[in-house]
């Protein structure tokens, strides 16, 4: 049993109009077993966020923690987390030039685990996976992410959640851009993952649909980098049917910053 | 992000007429590629020098280019010219207007059993059967080469390992370099040319593969930091002959290759590959010329590169032509570049003329893309150290190349070669 908890997070990020603060206070924990849906508006910070737990180097943390059972996460280099059980399936992943998906990751999963998997069992594994989230079998040969459409990269994220077994699992949007089929193929690679009960799941996402298959503990509401609301499966029901407009700032509807859902 | 432009063939007819009473070989080809060329080194040498421009073929093709023995028809470079323009001639250090009398680099053959190895005087009747400088540094080293090296693989003999050709240089003072590679009809067999040392030489290295051979050139260039090479490698090829051309360049301060395979006779087949790992302030150029001039015959070019560092930069200029003749022509050139760290800078310009639209196929492929942050930080997150990643991305991209060589001990030689380029830039 593991947890992710997230407190007061305050985050920015410098431009050239200077620095600029995207998320004002965000707390949340995310316990093993649980799924955790975050729904907002375009530009709220979902990606700052996601972004800011793996790392990435443009967010500034200003305050704040992150930990990880316990372990600060916030000074651990990237690789340090991806190590430690932390999993961003990215709302954009790049195309790496230069490393083929195989090369890619058996070396990942090494690194991972400390030690590389046993190469015949491995190359079934990656393939079984591949084949469940139809992913053509050449795709091994290519680089990184080269040449695949929105969608198979979206895949190839859950390929990789499928294979590495993190702790939690953060999907930044991983539904947008997939049709309805691509959406169940993906749904379903998340929610094998997540049955295999050693996984907690933090689900970004803009619209609902894809809670029609992924089924959320908790739905956060987050607007102007902050959790505005929080319930279980059937706020997101409301958001389906209300948008995210009584939560724009004056639109009246008192509501208090929400605490982490403890 | 990785950019990637490709094209297929412009199909159509000669971009312009040709005037009558010329033909395209009369006026215009070099010596090599008229079937009853002679050992040029006198009289036709000069007859067949040739200005673009003049007669028939427009300025800009690739066929119109001078190309002569003797020093005297190439005006002295300004840095103007086409095939200069990238060049940084400060550091040629003389190799473009000296005389060239300092001590080539000394020469070391290993060969297994049948090959003959020959050193030879300038009056040699194979010297000039298959090459003709195209620019003033060759024609510079054509005279003042003092001897040259031959190396024949007899009729229908089998090479049963590679034959290693140590040149290895001791000092800067500029010198030129000549060597002969003659793989007899139906012959087999692999050359190294191992450049090390420290040299300031221009060379030219004269390949001829004849009827059904099969031959394959390696040229490494691992000199010292200072050093600068400039080498001219032609290629004849003849009926069914089937050749492959690896170029690795990994040191010195400037490096200029201009490889160039010439088909004289169908059914033959070219394969240009190359390497390049150019650090902060080297200068790494390529030049390659594919001369489609007869029916049915086949090429395949990619050459592949690695810049880190200021003012790290590297050249590559592929020019493929498709003479009217050469119907038939299945011909591909790429040139891919990864960029490592910011100041560096890479050229890449193919070229592809095409004289006529009966061919199997024709493309080009140029690509640059950059190893970014976004990049380290996608592999970070997935648990990679960075030192691993960086390896992870340079290796695999490099290795498509390295692979081709098929000589272990070498593959392993330069895989660790990389590594240590790699190694230098971490700190
Ligand atoms: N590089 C950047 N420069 C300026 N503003 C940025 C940059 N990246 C993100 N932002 C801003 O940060 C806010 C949050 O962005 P993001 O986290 O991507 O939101 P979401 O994922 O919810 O759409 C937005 O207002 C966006 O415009
Ligand atoms: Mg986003």
């Amino acid at each position: 049993m593991s947890t992710l908890e997230i407190k007061d997070l305050h985050v920015s990020i410098d431009t050239e109009q200077g620095t600029k603060e995207i998320l004002k206070g965000v707390s949340l924990i995310i316990r093993t077993g649980e799924t955790h849906a975050i729904m907002g508006p375009n530009g709220s910070g979902k990606s700052t966020l996601a972004s800011t737990i793996a790392g990435h180097p443009r967010y500034n943390v200003t305050s704040g923690s992150i930990t990880l059972d316990g372990e600060n996460v916030l000074d651990m280099s990237v690789d340090e987390r991806a190590r430690a059980g932390l999993f961003l399936a990215m709302q954009y992943p790049v195309e790496v030039p230069g490393v083929s998906m195989t090369n890619f990751l058996r070396t990942a999963k090494t690194a991972i685990d400390g030690e590389a998997p046993k190469l015949r069992t491995w190359t079934k594994d990656v393939k079984a996976a591949m084949a469940q989230l139809r992913i053509d079998a050449d795709f091994t040969q290519r680089n990184v992410n080269e040449g695949f459409s929105g969608g198979e990269k979206k895949r190839v994220e859950i390929l990789q959640l499928e294979l590495f077994k993190p702790k939690f699992a953060i999907l930044d949007e991983t539904d947008s851009g997939l049709d309805v089929d691509a959406l169940k193929v993906v749904s379903e690679g998340v929610n094998r993952a997540h049955d295999e009960g050693n996984m907690g799941t933090l689900l970004i996402t803009h619209y609902t649909r894809i809670l029609r298959y992924i089924k959320p503990d908790f739905v956060h509401v987050f607007v102007e980098g902050k959790i505005v609301d929080q319930g279980g499966a059937e706020l997101a029901d409301r958001l389906e049917d209300e948008g995210y407009d009584r939560y724009a700032p004056g639109a009246g509807v008192a509501v208090a910053p929400a605490a982490a859902a403890e | 992000m990785t950019e990637i432009t490709e094209e297929k063939a412009r199909i159509g007819a000669p971009s312009q007429p040709f005037i009558n009473g010329f033909t395209e070989e009369g006026e215009n080809l070099s010596p090599i590629n008229t079937s009853e060329s002679k050992a040029p080194l006198a009289g036709e040498a000069v007859k067949a020098h040739s200005h673009g421009g003049g007669v028939g073929i427009p300025d800009s093709s690739r066929a119109g280019r001078l190309t002569s023995y003797k020093l005297a028809d190439f005006a002295p470079l300004t840095g103007m010219e086409e095939d200069w323009r990238f060049t940084p001639l400060k550091r040629l250090r003389g190799l473009h207007s000296d005389v060239l009398k300092g001590t080539a680099p000394a020469v070391d053959i290993t060969a297994p059993e049948g090959i003959i190895v020959e050193t030879v005087g300038r009056d040699d009747a194979r010297i000039g059967s298959a090459a003709i400088p195209e620019d003033r540094v060759s024609a510079n080293a054509w005279e003042n080469f003092s001897e040259a090296t031959v190396i024949t693989v007899p009729e229908e003999h089998q090479a049963t390992g590679e034959i290693m050709v140590s040149i290895e240089g001791s000092g800067l003072e500029a010198s030129a370099q000549h060597f002969v590679i003659i793989a007899k009809r139906f012959s087999k067999a692999v050359v190294v040319l191992d450049h090390r040392g420290t040299a300031v030489v221009a060379e030219n290295v004269e390949i001829l593969v004849e009827d059904g051979a099969q031959l394959t050139v390696i040229s490494l260039q691992e000199w010292t930091d200072d050093s600068v090479h400039a080498s001219s490698q032609q290629a004849k090829l003849s009926r069914d002959a089937k050749f492959k051309h690896i170029v690795v360049s990994l040191g010195g301060d400037l490096v200029r290759l201009t490889p160039s395979a010439r088909f004289s006779g169908p059914g033959a087949e070219a394969e240009l590959f190359g390497l390049y790992y150019a650090d902060a302030g080297q200068h790494l150029e390529q030049r390659l010329f594919v001369d489609h001039a007869v029916p049915n015959c086949k090429s395949n070019v990619l050459y592949k590169g690695a810049l880190q560092g200021r003012n790290a930069h590297a050249v590559w200029v592929g020019d493929v032509l498709i003479r009217k003749e050469a119907e038939g022509t299945d011909t591909y050139e790429a040139n891919r570049n990864l960029v490592l760290t910011d100041g560096a800078r890479a050229d890449s310009v193919p070229n592809l003329e095409i004289e006529t639209g009966l061919i199997a196929g024709a493309g080009h492929a140029s690509a640059t893309g950059r190893f970014d942050d976004e990049h380290l930080f996608y592999l970070m997150a997935r648990g990679i150290p960075e030192k691993v990643a960086r390896r992870l991305v340079v290796r695999g991209f490099l290795n498509e190349i390295i692979s081709q060589i098929k000589v272990p001990a070498l593959e392993e030689r330069l895989t660790e070669a990389v590594e240590r380029e790699l190694a230098a830039s971490e700190n």
